[in-house]
């Protein structure tokens, strides 16, 4: 059955740019969306992994390893026939164990062989496309922990039970959470990239407009498919190209100066700020087609990679973004 | 509102969700049923009986993921040599009813299965969820996640038994799919009506429409009629309400926001051709508001119900079996989350081994393992903590210090969240005291409740006392360590039952304080009175509590107090 597609959610503008960004440069380090229940979290972040194009995959890999990377692959795959697999999309549930997130020793195969091999678990499932986690803020915290150094280092190190077993998952990083159910601690905070603030559409004319367009997907999935296929395939181009765009896209040190003076001027602790905007700043620019990164592509993307990091006053109620908002304007008028 | 149930009420109402549920399980996700008795269990027969057709299975809160998911049968595995796979619930289940019994004690873990297998389901396969909800206080409901996929919320508890009910026989229904889809001036009133209720799930939208259709499928209507609307805004949007149409009476209630729109809605009027003076928004919120009960109404206007809760998720968390300091191994199978010792397993078989090779010599396998060699692994883990504040809110207090004592508590709430221990806060004043958050760790919700807290009136110290010591021992109840800081003058001068008088007031707190001291709880008394007194000392004497006099204490001071003491009493 076709997903919904990606281009059809109405509205959530700034959850939409901040995948897209992600997606063009995964090494920004994962998404945090806060906001209410039904809302398209979820919705989005499947719809944008069903848009990627298929990745190359060795048959019967059961680590996703890209066959052009020699020797990446823990364990020697024995097919060598090269296969397409769509971009995998992991929706971690809140009760998943650490033995299933991680990979453990394949019990199956233990007991009925004797033969000490591992389980990949759901992090290497998820390589080289997302992870989702809906209400990462009541995920036990050994487990968040593990999965923001995982997605961090790009490597998973398994060392239980035996095993010693080392392997890939890049992935990106997409948290889901309702502040008001409980709070992620800060330095868990701090290491998502970009976090975005998403509300249900306030206006009537929206919310018609999302009825009218879940019924046409729910009655007839791929019609409804080929209605935006071409708004979709416009933006998996656009993703394709600012991919390529972005290694070229130098940061001048005068923007870099930019970044830093608005790290000061929140004040935002440590360097994770300054790299998140720079790098952030970036890959907007590669996506909006621009030559060069420019302070408006900064300024655009400055609240969803800050937002997050501020420091914390119990005493002040003022709202992240309204601070960054006010530093901007103070800074560069 | 035209209805055609029975009679009116939440059986009849219930009644007709199940009735369109069956119509259409695959849209609509599934009911949830509050409040255990025979109408209920009645409701919950007939639907299984009607639904003969497609799968009924029941799922037990204690069901393993080998059962849920489908997997290995360990026992069976071994016993033959080769593995051995059984079939998951989830799959047996697809294009049927799932009834969950006990959903509100459901465990997180296995709600989120549950939610994940909704989510990932293709729809020809979906199966749908029936939810028996036995909860009694308001924070006992089935998690949030599962009620927000499916349609129906029913509330059958306080209905009185039945005599002579039956199920309405609908002879000429429709399919849901040769109804017409609703037309873009009824999901209008719809969305209308389901902001003015303050929803802002867009899944009950959905399901809203969904239920409109599978009306008017019901009486066998090819296009959804004003009464199919009022249906699905009774059914599927009223039981989610946060609020009141925005304060106007329900005479003018949804008043279209502009002069615009006010036309657009006279022209579809006269398309319909009803015979409704009113817009149908309005209609189709007036059928909603009227399906609410009375005591939730006037609780939504005084802004009580919660936007959203815990679902109670966070609170019920169980003792891990897979982290924690190592305990070494016991024999056991390896389900349910724990995780096998295979070296102890191997352990355990390898004296036997000689033996079991004689009697199978035929065997081909290196090691002749039998369940009862299986060992699994132990963990001691360590409960977490929760810092339950009891603030005196009095007259006196309040004059000298409450401003500072919030303070204070704030900043250890920042740093209890930072520990990820849970906070509740107590406070008391005039006559008596009040939970004012229970158990959460959101600290936007306890700076909120803090920031409302208002100073005046008698100090019922007792009062503040045994609530204090309730809340500790719930929290013990559901295994974790309860923390209790007041923060008081030691001034007490109104009774346990609230009658003024200082001596009754002492010799009430005096008594509470013995029973904190005899149920073993850690206790920190802080004085905020502004000079040092004998009574409040004599008070933390009384429940063997620390006692910090902090007669200048600013916030910063109270909190390093706090935190000082803590991780001595309360390992976080």
């Amino acid at each position: 059955m076709a997903r919904f597609p990606f281009s059809a959610i109405v509205g959530q503008d700034e959850m939409k740019r901040a995948l897209l960004i992600a997606a063009v440069d995964p090494a920004i380090g994962g998404v945090m969306v806060f906001g209410d229940r039904g809302t398209g979290k979820s919705t989005a972040t499947r719809a944008l992994a069903s848009l990627m194009p298929p990745m190359h995959v060795l048959e019967d890999c059961r680590f996703n390893c890209d066959p052009s990377q020699e020797r990446s692959c823990p364990i020697e795959c024995s097919a060598k026939r090269v296969r397409k697999a769509p971009v995998p999309f992991v929706d971690m549930p809140l009760g998943a164990t650490e033995d299933r997130v991680v990979g453990a020793l394949d019990l199956e195969r233990a007991l009925r062989a004797g033969e000490k091999a591992f389980e990949p678990g759901l992090l290497a499932k998820a390589h080289r496309g997302f992870l989702y986690i809906d209400e990462i803020n009541l995920l036990e915290d050994h487990l968040v922990d593990l999965l923001l150094d995982v997605a961090a280092s790009g490597e998973n190190v398994v060392e239980r039970e035996g095993l010693s077993v080392r392997h890939s998952a890049k992935f990106v990083l997409i948290g889901s959470g309702n502040p008001e159910e409980g709070e992620l601690r800060p330095q868990l905070l701090d290491r998502f990239g970009l976090s975005v603030e998403v509300r249900t559409p306030q206006s009537i004319e929206d919310r018609v407009e999302i009825i009218k367009r879940c019924s046409a997907q729910a009655d007839d999935a791929d019609g409804f498919a080929e209605e935006w296929a071409e708004a979709d395939t416009a933006i998996v181009k656009s993703i394709a190209s600012a991919r390529r765009k972005l290694p070229k896209l130098e940061v001048s040190d005068e923007l870099l100066a930019d970044v830093a003076g608005l790290c000061k001027q929140v004040g935002v602790d440590g360097l994770r700020g300054e790299l998140t905007l720079m790098r952030a700043a970036r890959a907007q620019a590669a996506l909006s087609k621009a030559r060069s990164v420019k302070r408006q592509h900064l300024l655009e993307i400055a609240p969803m990679a800050l937002r997050h990091r501020l420091r914390r006053d119990v005493l002040d109620e003022t709202g992240s973004t309204v601070r960054i908002e006010r530093a901007i304007e103070e800074l560069f008028g | 509102m035209t209805s055609d149930g029975p009679s009116d009420g939440p059986l009849s109402d219930a009644l007709l969700a199940a009735q369109l549920l069956l119509l259409a399980p695959e849209v609509l996700g599934g009911i949830a049923l509050r409040g255990a008795g025979p109408a209920r269990d009645w409701l919950t027969l007939q639907l299984q009986e009607l639904a003969a057709e497609r799968p009924w299975r029941r799922m037990p809160g204690h069901i393993e993921d080998e059962r849920l998911l489908g997997g290995i049968d360990l026992a069976a595995s071994l016993a033959s040599g080769t593995p051995v796979r059984q079939t998951g619930l989830l799959d047996e289940v697809q294009t049927g009813f799932l009834c969950v019994p006990m959903a509100e004690r459901l465990r997180e873990d296995l709600a989120g299965k549950l939610v994940q297998a909704m989510d990932g389901m293709e729809r020809a396969k979906a199966f749908a969820l029936v939810l028996l909800d036995d909860g009694r206080e308001i924070d006992e409901r089935p998690a949030a996640s599962l009620t927000d996929r499916i349609a129906f919320i029913c509330d059958l508890s306080g209905v009185a038994p039945f005599t002579d009910l039956l199920w309405p026989d609908h002879d000429k229904t429709i399919s849901i799919s040769s109804v017409a889809p609703a037309s873009p001036e009824q999901c209008e009133a719809l969305a209308q009506t389901a902001a003015a209720l303050g929803i802002d799930d867009i899944r009950a939208l959905l399901f809203a429409v969904n239920a409109a259709k599978a009306h008017a499928a019901l009486y066998s209507r090819k296009i959804i009629a004003d009464e199919d609307l009022a249906a699905a805004a009774r059914l599927v949007l009223a039981p989610r309400a946060v609020q009141l149409p925005m304060d106007t009476p329900l005479e003018e209630a949804a008043e279209p926001p502009s002069e615009t729109q006010q036309t657009d809605h006279s022209e579809n009027q006269a398309e319909n051709s009803k015979s409704h003076d009113a817009p149908l928004e309005e209609v189709v919120l007036e059928a909603a508001l009227a399906s609410i009960p009375e005591d939730v109404l006037a609780a939504i206007a005084e802004g009580r119900i919660r936007k959203s809760t815990a679902s109670g998720g966070t609170g019920k968390r169980t003792q891990s079996k897979l982290r924690g300091r190592p305990l070494g191994a016991r024999p056991g199978v390896p389900r349910g989350g724990a995780r096998l010792a295979l070296i102890d397993s191997l352990r355990a078989a390898a004296p036997w081994q000689t033996i079991r090779r004689q009697n199978e010599p035929d065997a081909q396998r290196s090691v002749l393992m039998r369940k009862d060699d299986l060992r699994v692994r132990r963990f001691e883990e360590r409960a977490g903590s929760v810092t339950v504040f009891c603030v005196d809110a009095s007259g006196s207090a309040a004059a000298a210090r409450l401003a500072e004592a919030k303070g204070a508590v704030e900043l250890i709430l920042a740093q209890a969240y930072v520990k990820r221990s849970e906070v509740a806060l107590i406070a008391f004043r005039g006559e008596g005291a009040e939970v004012l958050l229970p158990p959460t760790r959101s600290l936007t919700r306890a700076r909120r409740a803090l920031a409302g807290l208002p100073g005046g009136g008698g100090t019922p110290l007792a009062s503040g006392m045994t609530l204090g010591l309730q809340i500790a021992e719930s929290v013990s109840a559901r295994g974790r360590t309860p923390f209790l800081v007041f923060l008081t003058d030691g001034s007490a001068n109104i009774a346990l039952d609230g009658s003024p008088g200082r001596a009754q007031a002492r010799e009430d707190a005096q008594a509470a304080a013995k029973t904190i001291a005899r149920a073993g709880i850690e206790t920190i008394l802080i004085d905020i009175s502004p000079r040092p007194r004998p009574d409040a000392a004599d008070f933390a004497e009384a429940m063997l509590a620390r006692y910090l006099p902090l007669p200048m204490a600013d916030a910063v001071a109270l909190e390093k107090a706090v935190s000082a003491a803590q991780p001595q009493l309360a390992p976080a």
